[in-house]
């Protein structure tokens, strides 16, 4: 009885350390709470932090005067003024090379003007701020601009922009745009999901529909979930090994006639990520395929459907759902992933869209890289505009899979 | 009746033993499974492969004379192309990082975890849980960014001069949030799976919330979140981009948190990303350290398997 009293005091006692309890209580609530905040708190300023850089005061001056290509203000040159400065005053060998990369007539008035400003007038940039810095002080940035670099330009710029989506890579921050790499990366995923999502699916129904349960399959099981831990990099090394090495009469198109390339080509690249969206792509399919339910199955066989007949007809299109939910998802993986990229061997300097499987490539993520690691503000810049263009390439891919989700989930059995 | 019932089948199978659509030969079905099995054996192809083109890089490199096993598991300098073999250089690098990460993500991710599962409201989860999903969407190239142009001016405030513009810290931490969402999710699959019956009793007996859920629902979830926890280290180890961003291009014997020091995932990146020519010791090295890579996170996935299955919780 005494020791009943200790353990579990009574009356007053009892009162009094249930007040202590309630208020460590409360302190761990509000501790457990705020693990959730700080994470809040991060995502707030990660994101902040790249629209922070996407945008603010450039200042730059002109290397050469460009009074004295045309009289007209930059901003109001027509496309066939442009095309006579250039012309005119490049030289013809410069002319040439870019006429072959695409005929001059064609290009846009945007592009042209790009291209009169980087070698022509030769923007030279002295230095850029953040967003907040040029909100915040602004009076401050240009007084100093205006000590500093007299001749200098200050404007506020946007580094996303249009032209920043369409303009091809360029060594000049100013002047780079993202094209090369997403259709770089749009290549790779197509890719990678052209191989992975039939595959895959088919593993899964294999798994779920077919596979008697012996060691066999236990191993295939086992050995799906490991792979979906292998680091990406490690996945980047295979792909070194396998496709652009052993592989590389395939994968550099030699065997089809392809002769100018070798196998570091948006082909490997694809496989690779194929590879390693794999085993998530499985996952979720085999998720999709167990939550049809038997009867399903049952009433297909009571009609005397064959197993593929069942499936075909009545499993697939109940799990199809699932099955491009998962896919779309590891679409967004495929889209963000970089290390296997940089290990299978992703151009840096491109400026050619890739014209097909066998051509070199980029990335997006490779440019975020890239231009990431540079030391210049500007490519910082560029690196924080490029981004935000992944950002809502991954937004839209997975808005579109909880939309997909949403809508087949009120078919419910 | 049993002779009446057998007599019976064999009189069926005599009759319709032609039509016996169970035996009959389906070559389009068959020649389907035979596909579908192929799709499903592949992932054992890809291990299989994993293991051989790394393995016989990896036997190249050891084969070479000069390097000992005892020079590369005693050694701290790396630097294959003049003969310094020592991995330790690189491991200390990556158990450095990862163990900042798991600092950051382990009791941020269980706490967060503690509180969906046990704390909030259906409209509150509703909110907080896709702010962890984006968090865990959000490619690592992107925490790179972050974490060199974000965090480390931040820190660079706080420790001056002593902090190098690279460092082991930074990309730790911002590993950390980035682990923080794998975390939360599998212990809040954990917590939840916990029968409702645990908690009652344990409010039945006078209990507070933070009593039930700290001395009975986690104990009950153990298995379920050291998994996660494995996992989680895995991801550190395996991680990539942030540490080839953030934290330092060269090989560094060094446990300082402030000093720049390159990972093994780092080294693999930095190295293969620049003109490298095959056959090379550099070459045959990197496929060394990713044999290495591979095995330590097989080796972690297959416990965190065993510890679910061997330590969960059955409950009927």
């Amino acid at each position: 009885m005494n020791q009943t009293h200790e353990q579990f005091p009574q009356g007053k006692a009892f009162h009094a350390s249930l007040r202590t309890r309630y208020r460590v209580a409360t302190i761990w609530q509000t501790l457990f709470l705020s693990a959730l905040l700080i994470a809040i708190l991060a995502l707030t300023a990660l994101l902040y932090n790249v629209v922070d850089g996407a945008f603010g005061y450039i200042a730059y001056e002109y290397k050469d005067d460009p009074a004295q290509f045309t009289s007209t203000p930059i901003n109001e040159l027509t496309k066939d003024e442009l095309l006579v400065i250039l012309k005119e005053n490049l030289s013809s060998g410069a002319y040439k090379k870019l006429e072959t990369e695409q005929p001059m007539q064609e290009r846009s008035q945007a592009d042209l003007l790009n291209l009169f400003l980087e070698r022509l007038v030769r923007i030279d940039t002295k230095e850029t701020w953040s967003m907040t810095e040029s909100i915040l002080n602004g009076s401050k940035i240009r007084a100093e601009v205006a000590t500093k670099y007299p001749n200098a330009v200050l404007e506020f710029r946007s580094w996303v922009t249009p032209q920043f989506l369409v303009t091809p890579m360029s060594s000049r921050a100013e002047f780079a745009g993202v094209r090369t790499a997403v259709l770089g990366s749009l290549w790779l995923v197509s890719i990678a999901i052209l191989f992975a999502l039939p595959v895959g699916t088919g593993a899964a129904i294999y798994l779920q529909e077919y596979a008697p349960k012996n060691w066999l399959t236990g191993i295939i099981q086992t050995n799906i979930n490991n792979l979906a831990g292998v680091p990406s990099i490690v996945y980047g090394m295979l792909g070194l090994a396998l496709f652009v090495r052993v592989l590389e009469p395939f994968t550099s198109g030699s065997l089809f006639g392809v002769t100018d390339s070798n196998g570091r080509t948006v082909l490997s690249a694809g496989l690779t990520m194929g590879i390693l969206v794999l085993p998530l792509i499985i996952i979720n399919a085999q998720e999709a395929i167990k939550a049809v339910p038997d009867s399903l199955r049952q009433a297909a066989y009571g009609v005397g459907a064959t197993r593929w007949q069942t499936v075909w007809h009545h499993v697939l299109p109940n799990a199809l759902p699932g099955i491009l939910t998962g896919s779309i998802l590891a679409l967004s993986r495929a889209l963000g992933e970089t290390a296997p990229l940089i290990v299978v061997g992703a151009s840096t300097f491109i400026s050619l869209d890739p014209s097909g499987p066998f051509s070199k490539f980029t990335a997006l993520p490779i440019q975020i890289y890239q231009w990431t690691t540079r030391a210049q503000s500007e490519f910082h810049a560029i690196a924080a505009g490029a981004i935000v263009v992944l950002l809502v390439l991954l937004l839209t891919l997975n808005a579109s899979a909880i939309l997909l989700r949403n809508r087949y989930q009120r078919k419910a059995y | 009746m049993k002779e009446e019932t057998l007599s019976l089948k064999t009189m069926e199978t005599k009759k319709f033993r032609r039509f016996d659509l169970k035996k009959k030969f389906r070559p389009g079905e068959s020649m389907i499974q035979g596909m579908l099995f192929l799709a499903g054996i592949l992932s054992i192809f890809t291990t299989v492969a994993i293991v051989y083109e790394l393995g016989k890089e990896a036997m190249l490199f050891f084969g070479n004379p000069d390097v000992t096993f005892a020079k590369f598991f005693g050694g701290t300098q790396w630097q294959p192309g003049i003969g310094q073999y020592g991995i330790w250089a690189l491991v200390s690098a990556t158990l450095t990082t990862s163990l900042i990460a798991m600092l950051i993500s382990l009791p941020l991710g269980l706490a967060a975890a503690i509180y969906l599962s046990e704390y909030a409201s259906p409209k509150a989860r509703s909110i907080l849980k896709p702010i962890l999903e984006i968090l865990a969407g959000i490619p690592t190239v992107v925490y790179g960014y972050f974490a060199l142009l974000f965090v480390t001016p931040i820190l660079k405030n706080i420790f001056g001069e002593a902090l190098q513009v690279y460092n082991m810290l930074s990309a730790g931490l911002v590993m950390g949030i980035m682990i923080l969402p794998l975390i939360s999710s599998m212990s809040e699959d954990a917590l939840a799976a916990v029968p409702r019956a645990l908690r009652e009793g344990a409010y039945a007996m006078g209990a507070t919330k933070l009593e039930t859920s700290l001395q009975i629902v986690l104990p009950a979830a153990l298995s379920g979140i050291g998994a996660a926890i494995i996992i989680g280290i895995s991801r550190a180890v395996g991680e990539t981009m942030i540490v080839a961003v953030a934290a330092g291009s060269g090989p560094n014997f060094s446990f300082n948190p402030l000093a720049a020091a390159e990972t093994m995932t780092g080294h693999i990146a930095r190295i293969s990303g620049g003109d490298l020519s095959y056959n090379s010791i550099d070459y045959n090295s990197l496929f060394a350290i990713a044999l290495m890579l591979f095995l330590v996170t097989l080796i972690l996935n297959l416990i965190s398997q065993w510890v679910v299955n061997r330590f969960r919780e059955r409950y009927e």
